[in-house]
């Protein structure tokens, strides 16, 4: 049996009184397609925003790729990962988020190149042949030396799709991505995502309100609600006969509030 | 009295070495205060604590002072405690110290704007700090702030006679010397109007360029 990529251990995570996080401890394995899903304010974004050093966590463990993520080892003890480490640990994750975050005095290219020849010393050329081979693969080729401030949202996310895929993690999180999106552009950026998930073995966790999408997406599904796992299982579970009374209440007001599942 | 223009052409080169003066200093002014006014810009966003805080009272202390005190206190007070400097030095000193705290708050002000969702997708896409700073956040920030700091680069400037007040040979203070000694008031302070009015006319035309270049953010 392999080894997780990612492993929560007694995770804690509290911004000043508020306690988000009070001791989650969950593993994903390699190539696992995570849908987390929950109300608002049970702390689905801040795992992935702890994944990805955004947040630092409050207490506890978390190993990616079989190194801790937050803590590193010196003369035999156990200290505080510096900058090093969490620069070292971040190549193996890659992020997406519900405001796209592009880089707006950069083109659609040259926001996808930046990072892999900064943080890797790939030839610009290279670089740019990566980079229009993914705008290709989110159908957007034409559009490599458009300014962002010129895409629809839609096409802004693909971008932010094909930025975060450029520096070829292992591990790929997307937070609520199609939330602030017009809803007809909704299915362009989702249609993407299920390519990536089913020509890929990255491991993906997604945060999603789009119960129909993560249900299609994923391979488990985890519930939240205030900080812990109420219910996880195969999405066909979870959805159809799920035996915790507040995942059905959650999907009962999803359901009422116009979504698919 | 009557205008002379006999008179204004004797005293012109004399004008123009003032004004040679009055310009180096604006110039060799506004380096010291965008140079100066990063530094408290930064130290002002430190982590460290007492320095922020005490950048902080220096900034709001400087900026609750006259200039003309400041220049005083740096020309003729610093040699009672041993620091004598040159006139001039002692000039672009405390005019580039004055609008360093101004600046600051500009570059501050452009610092901020900067959301933080690009300072995260720098993050993620695992620049380090000296990278997002240099490729992401001062690309986006300095523009906005260019018209802002022209605008104080030409405030500046108009306050350059205050110099005369620390022996600074500068336009203001060649005009006054002419005038006491040939006591004619007239062309000598109208020709100092003139040269700040067309230098000041021909910077306002200028930022206004530099607005419709850079004044418009850019939608995200």
């Amino acid at each position: 049996m392999a080894e997780p990529i990612i492993r929560f251990d007694n995770i804690r995570k509290s911004f000043g009184t508020l306690t988000v996080l009070d001791g989650l401890s969950f593993d994903v394995m390699p190539g696992e397609k995570l849908a987390l899903i929950g109300p608002s304010g049970s702390g689905k974004t801040t795992i992935l925003r702890i994944l990805m050093t955004l947040e630092n966590i409050s207490g506890g463990h978390i190993e990616v790729c079989g190194e801790q993520l937050y803590h590193m080892q010196k003369a035999g003890r156990e200290v505080p990962a510096d900058e090093a480490h969490l620069h070292k640990m971040r190549r193996h994750i890659g992020m997406v988020f519900q405001h796209f975050n592009l880089f707006p005095h950069k083109c659609v290219l040259d926001n996808i190149t930046l990072a892999p020849i900064l943080t890797k010393g790939e030839p610009r050329a290279e670089a740019e042949k990566r980079g229009m081979a993914l705008l290709d693969m989110v159908g957007l080729a034409d559009k490599a030396r458009a300014m962002p401030s010129q895409l629809s949202g839609g096409q802004k996310q693909r971008v932010a799709i094909a930025r975060a895929l450029a520096l070829q993690p292992r591990i790929m999180l997307f937070d609520e991505v199609t939330s602030a999106l017009d809803p007809e552009l909704v299915e362009e950026v989702l249609a993407v995502m299920k390519r990536l998930a089913d020509e890929t073995d990255m491991t993906m966790l997604l945060v999603t309100h789009e119960m129909g999408f993560a249900h299609e997406f994923a391979d488990r599904v985890l519930f939240f609600d205030r900080g812990h796992i109420i219910e996880q299982g195969p999405p066909d579970r979870i959805f159809t006969s799920p035996t915790h009374e507040r995942t059905q209440t959650f999907l009962r007001k999803i359901i009422a509030a116009g979504h698919r599942v | 009295m009557s205008w002379d223009w006999a008179f204004v052409w004797q005293i012109m080169p004399t004008l123009l070495q003032g004004l040679k003066i009055t310009l180096l200093v604006t110039v060799l002014g506004a380096i010291v205060a965008a140079v100066l006014g990063l530094v408290f810009a930064v130290a002002r966003r430190s982590s460290i604590k007492p320095l922020a805080r005490g950048t902080s009272f220096l900034v709001q202390f400087i900026r609750g002072t006259p200039l003309l005190v400041q220049l005083y206190v740096i020309f003729y007070v610093l040699p009672d405690i041993g620091i004598r400097l040159p006139a001039l030095v002692a000039g672009v000193i405390g005019i580039g110290l004055h609008y360093a705290t101004y600046a600051a708050e500009v570059y501050r002000g452009g610092i901020e704007a900067v959301p933080r969702g690009q300072w995260e997708a720098a993050r993620a896409t695992n620049l380090t700090l000296r990278q997002t700073w240099v490729h992401v956040v001062l690309p986006q920030a300095v523009p906005p702030m260019i018209p802002a700091l022209a605008n104080y680069l030409i405030a500046m400037f108009k306050e350059t006679p205050l110099l005369s007040a620390i022996t600074v040979l500068e336009l203001m203070n060649q005009a006054k010397s002419v005038a006491n000694s040939s006591y004619r008031y007239i062309e000598p302070m109208t020709m100092v109007g003139v040269f700040f009015l067309v230098i000041s006319l021909i910077s306002v035309a200028l930022i206004s360029l530099l607005e419709a270049r850079y004044g418009r953010k850019a939608s995200r």
